[in-house]
């Protein structure tokens, strides 16, 4: 591992600083369960990091506005153990409750887990579904960009050198509305996802019609997938078989994995759509309440 | 490429309830921190990626992979291995349910079990099997199998 200086800045402009001087040589610091693992395999050749845990913006976790506003450092565990979280917003509860075991859960983030940009990030989806926004601080001042538009690549981010993730903003779940992640896996726990599906629905007061969807997919392409068609179909039709397995098949097409280790191709599409079909089932069940 | 060494850290950090005070390498890993500048030699190195649990300690109320924490970062913080688990007393009733139940054999993913069920049952005493086995499912073991950890944990439970 390259020999790296450690420095812990009490604001995010002293931080931006840091990151501004040593471009891509400094790394944020929040868990440490990606940034440490790739230090240590020499995937980053790093000169310093940069602890962000002492930066109250980055650490914190609060209702505003209706919306939640979740830190980029705060842990996954306080994530869903926040009462807010689990009333409100059950698929981040099930995207953050997966992230490796416990002593991962205690320190890995959702600001951690975007940022690392793997295709099969847990924490993604949801965030993707519930129209989620990137508040960012950089060099050049400060920006907003939606999650789902924040991965680049396996690994790369809409983030420029000295850039730094600041919170992700949630806006208030609509009314009507129930969201849902899961993800395949050949374990119980502690595993990469082969694929997963993340669904927001918006139902009528009836609860027997769709007002509108989101879908986004995990490790069937290059970056999380927002399958935008494939929820956007599900608007104006009713809650049955037929309009879920429309929209399945439509998630399905917007997938384009990789056969690799963990799955096949054919293997991958089949599991978006029939985990798409299950979540739709189970957002529109939490909808209903 | 700079060729003098970043500087250290000073860090003062409480582990098992006695204060210490560190001049820290930055890239040192906490594991390392207590391996080698401490010399508790409980806490063990297994896969140092994060999969296996092995060096597991509690950080503020927290169980935590030791080797994905930087020695730097635990100033101010109370860290606490499994040496810091029995008393004079005699063992922790865990370390004791690991004997009576044999939930051992080479001992290497045993620190990390301990300290791990430890988290668990400070906070959840009388966890079901299932809970018990989700909580553990982020520490490996090669040799036992799982059984006779999880019995012994549910011994240990009220």
């Amino acid at each position: 591992m390259h020999p790296f200086a450690y420095v812990a800045p009490g604001t995010v402009d002293e931080a931006v600083a840091v990151l501004t001087k040593h471009g891509n040589r400094a790394r944020p610091l929040a868990g440490g369960t990606d940034l440490l693992v790739k230090a240590r395999a020499n995937v980053w050749e790093l000169d310093a990091v940069v602890d962000i845990k002492n930066i109250p913006e980055l650490m914190s976790l609060s209702v505003n506005g209706g919306g939640i506003s979740i830190g980029a450092g705060v842990p996954c565990y306080q994530v869903y153990g926040n009462s807010t979280i689990a009333a409100e917003y059950p698929a981040i509860v099930d995207g953050s409750s997966i992230i490796g075991g416990i002593q991962i859960q205690s320190r890995a983030g959702l600001g951690g887990n975007l940022c690392n940009a793997a295709p099969s990030g847990d924490g993604i989806c949801p965030l993707i579904v519930h129209s989620a926004v990137a508040h960012i601080a950089g060099p050049k001042g400060k920006r907003e960009v939606a999650v789902e538009d924040f991965c680049t690549g396996p690994g790369r981010t809409v983030l420029q050198p000295g850039e730094l993730l600041v919170s992700i903003e949630v806006p208030k779940a609509p009314a009507n509305s129930g969201a849902a992640y899961t993800r395949f896996i050949p374990r119980n726990e502690m595993d990469i996802a082969v694929a997963g599906v993340g669904v927001l629905v918006v139902l009528d007061s009836s609860g027997k019609k769709f007002k509108s969807a989101r879908i986004a997919l995990a490790s069937v392409g290059p970056v999380p997938i927002f399958a935008k068609a494939a929820g956007e179909s599900l608007a104006g039709k009713p809650v049955d078989d037929k309009s879920i397995a429309a929209a399945a098949a439509l998630a399905r097409k917007a997938a384009s994995p990789i056969t690799d280790m963990r799955g096949t191709i054919e293997q991958r599409r089949h599991l978006v759509e029939v985990l798409t079909s299950r979540m739709i089932n189970k957002a529109a069940e939490r909808a209903r309440g | 490429m700079t060729t003098s060494s970043p500087s250290k850290v000073h860090v003062t950090t409480t582990i098992n309830g006695q204060q210490h005070e560190l001049l820290v390498p930055p890239y040192m890993s906490l594991l390392d921190t207590l391996r080698e500048l401490i010399g508790l030699t409980g806490t063990k190195e297994g896969c140092l990626d994060g999969n296996c649990g092995a060096c597991t300690v509690n950080l503020d109320g927290r169980v935590v992979d030791s080797c994905l924490v930087l020695g730097a970062e635990v100033n101010g913080k109370n860290v606490n291995t499994v040496e810091g688990m029995a008393t004079p007393a005699g063992l922790h009733p865990l370390q004791q349910a690991f004997l009576e139940e044999a939930a051992l054999q080479c001992g290497i993913c045993t620190p990390g079990f301990l300290v791990a069920a430890k988290g668990l049952l400070d906070n959840e005493p009388s966890p079901s099997e299932g809970r018990i086995r989700h909580w553990l499912a982020g520490n490996l073991c090669r040799c036992t199998g799982y059984d006779k950890i999880v019995r012994a944990v549910q011994k240990a439970s009220k």
